[in-house]
């Protein structure tokens, strides 16, 4: 293939979903079958065309090998925007994890969403949903995965609320979105930072503006947190995981493809994907709130009974291995494990929502025994957990370990043991509640026999995604880790020499075409060849990058990852082990009771039960406050504000009202005052004037003689 | 006993107050005439008496012949107002004529 | 018509208004129809202005001059630019729009289409006037026709609303017509040596006489010149005539009043006190951000706390005009290009809003969000044009609105690093009202008092999609609209910047 021929057919695969959606929206209901066909078909001929992409990258088998173009989009004269598409590896991995996902469950949702009064809805939303998550994955800028990022934001609102006429979906959609707000939030204003300091969006720019320094000190690592903010938000890291539980509010398909498999990785994608930008501080940042994730959300797992929640808490705890693989510097690990996750976690939905179509419950204290009724569904639910507990030669197992290892490892160069403790003790309690699912789910004797009577195996097109994912499950462990399987070959570190060279300081490459893309790659590659040295191997990144200069030092990183990653092995076996037994000893044999354990710790079980309070911690804090605010602001407004301008006005009036007392007594009464004076005045004087000239002269000798006295006085 | 100059002041002062006296009392307009006419005989008087004991001139002999003449003037006008004003009013009384007032 | 295109368009809805003078008061639809035709001729027209502007220029454009009042030296000089050229558009649109939307109007219908042309008149002739004098008198002549139709067809406070609105607004163009004032006798055109109206004049610094030169009397001119707009914007704290007036005006004149009024005031601090004043503009900035963000955060926390629909859009409408702000005092490229798309995506965005308020209110003859609830699936097709009007009002990428608030804060946070960072936290409040009132209102369970609601109308649909085929088009695909813009707003930050 072309490099034209993969943009176009990224381009197609991206644009394939986006039209599926436009027309079920807008026709859907009078097409036959009101057009699920339609929605399902476009979707597996964008999985067929990932599969091509795909396969062309692994025959080159080039990490470096990237396909970049850019089509301007928006220009302001000294700022512009380009759309732009990456494809290379780690987004063929992508393309093709997404695509087989939401083929199947679009499959699936043929029958799950069968008679739905908003059916063709259903699956344009799905369509929607497609399109924005490959928009995240295909995106070459931070402009344009920020725009993907909240796009699949609101797909997820609009799946999670599909059921809208709950109140609890209703909550729950408004509740997904606006906890990843919250996050985008720190996101953007990431975004913004690296934008300000390096002025640019595009991805390999900014790599190369890092490279070479253009940003550094506390700013890369508090822009490199903002960044992560969104991951922690969109990938349900504590403490902004409280969304994903409650969006098991939509349909379970949804849970699936959404909320296990590609969504809620897209935050683990991106911090992959943006890796240079982070520094060794934001790192642990990340390695830390990943290990926490992980194991908070297991231990709450193990208590819950509803089936989807209990897989919305694994999902959390998993999503929280894959970020705190990334924080320890396997951000291939990291990847592997979104890639095998996704599978079986996908199936684990699959099959739950299977059960649930199946007894039209979700509790699972009120199922059991289905294993003979369902034994398609039981089976590939069986292997998918086997998988996720980490049974040696399933997929999980292989990603796990190699997180596990990458955590010892770092450990034991840097000295941050608690990630490992913590992801080693999420491992066994994941073994425990998965199997605690599959005892109380599949085994023993029937808890509801009315259910129980009523259930049935889902049709082919509800079993038939269940086989091929189960198959997936198993199959991609194969893939191995990064460092011995083929994996490497699409998920390495980037070669910074490369990029720097194609990207750094050269601001006309901002604005590359698509053939000139090309020619810059041909470039490019040749002097890769010229200087094979330039690809080094698989490293991890934010320990070694500073060190990797000695060669004595790398010999002993690796002999540290290889003694780490053997270690790692035995333990998770062990630990895996022994939270299957105990498991079995509990939920199957009886030999253990649950409700006698939880009867011992009744505090530790309320805490596990109730989530360790972050709704209530949440509901007293951030919601009160922001309420309280939003009241205050609105008292403020109505009664200071307007009150100050009511309060002109009634100044004035009453500013006017005294003015015209004052004139109606005051001026006009001063000059009739002054009438009146005069009047009294004259009439007093009046008197004076008798007419008689004796009366005026015994006036003039009183005078004279007042005059002669004051004279005299003088 | 040599008559002085104060005496010839005395009179003149007796004869003004005199004088003053019937102008202010006096309702009769002839009546009130002849306290003017002892007003300006006392300040006769007193030119004469002055211009005899001070100024041993004869500016206040002349002084007192133009206020004779003056004052003979001066009566004639004023008796034929008297008169017109008997004519119009039928009465002499001053107080009576206050027609200005109204 | 191909010469006088603005005066066509000003003064086509006059045309019009007089010919509703005389027709009969018993044929109320041939009212309509003639007040839809006469609105529609700056409709069409405003589609030529868009073809043939000329985007390479920071020119005026389509000028029309003649002396006026030769006395005082005052003329008849229309012309657009980059700046202006996008709110003809906007009102263009917006007034025919809202015409069609009054059709259900019974009450006085001469008086009330009378009175909406005459408006039309006024508020293109704001925007396309370079005469100082011209543009005070059109400004006065829109406040009439605002006062009565607020303060006849409105609701039930509908007195102390027009008046509210009129003396605020009066009392901002008193300070404006001191200012106009001031820069009359102390601008001279460099031509007559006479004193001038001439705003392109005006703007030249070297016209100006030497007292017009001393700082503090500058500063003192921007601020009443700051006042005037300000009371427009509305800014915070001249803001309260706005909600109230929302409430009571009629749907299309709360349509008209944030689509295009509140423009006026960003319109005019963009037209007269930058270019006019640089100096001041740049020595008011750090004010001016600040008070972009208090509208920001302080609208949307009012917003919030709202139970009343077109409260609540009223206070989204301080809100989203506070991006504006923000913009517009950056002095950047992405800022200034942000601010000036910001009051277009706004008049689109809260026309729709304020239309489909209007669709519910028809129907249920109130507004208060708690008394609905899941009207998702009484009205689906309403439910969905709510939804994108909301979207876009909180910022969905794909709509207008995220692309001038991005390219608003894209540009302020190199210039103010916190204001920006505060300002940002209202994305977040923003989805917050939104998604809250649309949860009340749209989703939940039915409320059975509302189970034979009709969906939305053809005709109210008809007022709707275009409006809203804009806020998609412009999301997706922004540069014709920033085009229009671009090459005038570099400029005058070229001109008037750091």
């Amino acid at each position: 293939m072309s490099e034209n021929a993969v943009l176009q057919t990224a381009l197609a695969i991206l644009l394939l979903p986006i039209v599926s959606y436009v027309i079920l929206f807008f026709f859907g209901k009078k097409l036959p079958r009101r057009g699920d066909w339609l929605g399902t078909g476009l979707l597996g001929v964008a999985w067929l065309l990932a599969l091509r992409i795909f396969c062309h990258f692994w025959s080159v088998g080039d990490p470096q090998l990237r396909v970049h173009g850019a089509w301007p989009w928006l220009d302001l004269g000294g700022f512009r925007i380009d759309a732009g598409i990456l494809v290379d590896g780690m987004t063929a991995v992508m393309l093709v994890v997404v695509t087989t996902i939401s083929f199947f469950v679009h499959m699936f949702s043929i029958g799950y969403m069968h008679g739905d009064r908003r059916y063709e809805r259903y699956f344009a939303f799905l369509g929607f949903f497609t399109f924005s998550m490959l928009g995240i994955v295909l995106s070459s800028s931070l402009f344009f995965l920020y725009v993907s990022w909240e796009l699949v934001g609101l797909a997820s609102y609009l799946l999670i609320g599909f059921f809208f006429h709950k109140p609890s979906a209703a909550a729950a959609n408004k509740k997904a979105f606006l906890t990843n707000r919250v996050g985008d939030f720190g996101f953007f204003l990431g975004i913004l930072t690296f934008f300000t300091v390096c002025g640019t969006l595009d991805y390999f720019e900014l790599f190369a503006k890092v490279h070479q320094g253009a940003i550094g000190g506390a700013l890369l690592t508090w822009a490199g947190i903002g960044l992560f903010m969104g991951c922690v938000g969109k990938s349900a890291q504590v403490p902004l995981h409280i969304w994903l539980p409650d969006a098991m509010e939509g349909p379970t398909p949804v849970s699936a493809l959404i909320h296990a498999a590609t969504m809620v990785a897209a935050g683990v994608y991106m911090v992959a994907r943006l890796l240079p930008l982070f520094d060794p501080g934001a790192l642990l940042v990340v390695a830390y709130t990943g290990a926490i994730t992980a194991f908070l959300a297991a231990t709450i797992a193990v208590v819950k009974t509803d089936i989807k929640k209990s897989l919305a808490y694994s999902t959390i705890s998993q999503l929280g291995y894959m970020v705190m693989a990334i924080g320890v510097g396997g951000a291939a690990y990291g990847m592997f494990h979104l890639t095998t996750h996704a599978f079986f976690k996908a199936l684990l939905f699959l099959g739950a929502g299977s059960v649930i179509h199946s007894v039209h419950s979700q509790e699972m204290p009120e199922m059991g025994g289905l294993r003979h009724k369902m034994p398609i569904t039981f089976w590939t639910f069986l292997i998918a957990t086997m998988a996720i507990a980490g049974v040696p030669l399933l997929s999980g197992f292989y990603s796990k370990d190699a997180i596990l290892g990458a955590a010892l490892s770092f450990g034991m160069l840097e000295g941050h043991f608690a990630p490992f403790l913590l992801a080693l003790l999420a491992a066994g309690f994941t073994a425990f509640y998965m199997f605690r699912m599959v005892f109380l789910t599949f085994t023993g004797k029937p808890r509801d026999h009315h259910k129980w009577e009523h259930a049935h195996e889902s049709p082919w097109v509800m079993a038939g995604p269940l086989v091929a994912l189960a198959f997936l499950s198993i199959v991609s462990a194969g893939w191995r880790g990064p460092a011995d399987g083929w994996f490497a070959r699409f998920v390495a570190p980037y070669d910074m020499e490369r990029v720097v060279a194609r990207y750094g300081d050269a601001p006309a490459a901002q604005v590359a075409a698509v053939h000139e893309t090309a020619a810059a790659h041909d470039v490019a590659e040749a002097s890769g060849h010229g200087a094979p040295e330039t690809h080094a191997a698989p490293e991890t990144h934010a320990t070694t990058d500073a060190h990797a200069t000695t060669d004595a030092h790398d010999a002993h990183v690796e002999h540290v990852h290889h003694q780490a990653h053997l270690i790692a092995m035995f333990l998770s076996i062990a630990i895996a082990g022994l939270g299957i037994l105990l498991s079995w000893l509990t939920y199957q044999k009886g030999r253990i009771s649950a409700a006698a354990a939880l009867a011992r710790f009744p505090r530790v079980h309320n805490v596990l039960q109730n989530m360790y309070y972050f709704d209530e911690f949440y509901a007293a804090t951030v919601y009160r406050g922001v309420l309280a605010w939003s009241r205050a602001s609105g008292w403020f407004d109505r009664v200071v504000i307007d009150g100050i301008v009511n309060g002109c006005g009634y100044l004035t009036r009453f500013t006017s009202w005294v003015i015209g007392v004052f004139d109606l007594r005051g001026v006009d009464g001063a000059v009739n005052g002054v009438a009146w004076l005069m009047q009294g005045a004259g009439e007093g004087f009046r008197r004076v004037q008798t007419g008689r000239v004796q009366t005026y002269l015994v006036f003039v000798c009183f005078s004279v003689v007042l005059l002669i006295f004051v004279f005299r006085a003088l | 006993m040599n008559a002085g100059l104060e005496h010839f002041l005395t009179v003149g002062a007796l004869l003004f107050g005199l004088g003053v006296f019937a102008v202010l009392t006096r309702r009769n307009a002839v009546g009130l005439l002849m306290g003017v006419e002892l007003i300006l005989n006392a300040a006769n008087l007193n030119f004469a008496a002055f211009a005899r004991y001070v100024e041993h001139g004869i500016d206040g002999q002349v002084l007192a012949a133009f206020v004779i003449v003056l004052a003979a003037a001066e009566a004639a006008v004023a008796l034929a107002i008297v008169l017109a004003m008997f004519r119009n009013f039928g009465t002499v009384h001053v107080d009576a004529v206050d027609r200005l007032r109204r | 018509m191909g010469e006088h295109v603005l005066s066509w368009m000003t003064f086509a809805p006059l045309v019009g208004m007089v010919v509703i003078a005389f027709l009969p008061r018993e044929r109320p639809t041939l009212t309509k129809v003639v007040a839809a035709a006469a609105a529609a001729v700056p409709l069409l027209l405003a589609f030529q202005v868009f073809a043939t502007f000329d985007r390479s220029t920071a020119e005026m454009q389509f000028v029309e001059r003649g002396s006026w009042i030769a006395p005082f030296n005052i003329e008849y000089f229309m012309g657009i630019d980059g700046l202006s050229v996008t709110m003809v558009l906007l009102t263009a649109l917006l007034s025919f729009l809202c015409i069609i939307a009054s059709w259900r109007i019974d009450k006085a219908v001469k008086g009330y289409f009378a009175l909406f042309l005459l408006l039309e008149t006024g508020m293109m002739g704001v925007f396309c006037a370079l005469d100082f004098f011209l543009f005070y008198v059109f400004w006065e002549v829109m406040l009439l026709p605002m006062y009565f139709l607020i303060g006849i067809w409105g609701g039930p406070r509908k007195e102390y609303a027009a008046i509210k609105f009129f003396l605020y607004t009066l009392a901002g163009s008193v300070l404006m017509l001191l200012a106009m004032l001031a820069f009359y006798f102390n601008v001279r055109n460099p031509d007559t040596g006479a004193h001038t109206f001439n705003m392109l004049h005006m703007m030249d610094q070297a016209n100006h006489s030497p007292w017009l030169q001393l700082s503090h009397v500058r500063h003192l001119i921007w601020i009443a010149l700051f006042i005037g707009f300000a009371i427009k914007v509305p800014i915070f704290p001249f803001h309260t005539w706005l909600p109230d007036a929302h409430v009571e005006a009629p749907t299309a004149v709360s349509v008209i009043l944030a689509g295009v009024l509140l423009k006026m005031g960003t319109y005019g601090i963009l037209r007269i006190s930058y270019p006019m004043l640089p100096d001041a503009a740049l020595w008011f900035a750090y004010p001016l951000a600040i008070l972009g963000m208090i509208n920001i955060i302080y609208g949307a926390l009012c917003a919030m706390a709202q139970s009343d629909m077109k409260k609540l859009v009223a206070y989204s409408s301080i809100s989203h005009m506070g991006y504006v702000l923000l913009g517009m005092s950056a002095f950047t490229t992405q800022g200034i290009n942000g601010a000036v798309m910001q009051m277009f995506n706004h008049g689109t965005i809260t026309a729709m809003l304020f239309l489909c308020v209007g669709v519910i209110y028809d129907r249920a003859h109130h507004r208060d969000i708690d008394g609905f609830g899941g009207l998702g699936l009484q009205m689906p097709v309403y439910t969905s044009v709510f939804s994108l009007a909301l979207f876009a009002a909180l910022g969905l990428p794909g709509l207008s609105g995220f692309i001038s608030e991005a390219l608003v804060f894209l540009g302020a946070f190199p210039t103010y690093r916190t204001i920006t960072i505060i300002s940002a936290l209202g994305i977040v409040l923003g989805a917050a009202y939104v998604l809250w009132m649309l949860q009340r209102v749209f989703l939940g369970e039915k409320n059975p008092k509302y189970d034979s609601l009709p969906d939305i109308s053809a005709r109210e649909l008809a007022t709707l999609v275009p409006i809203a085929a804009v806020v998609v088009w412009v999301g997706v695909q922004p540069s014709p609209v920033l085009d229009l813009m671009r090459v005038t707003l570099n400029n005058l930050i070229a001109t008037v910047g750091r």
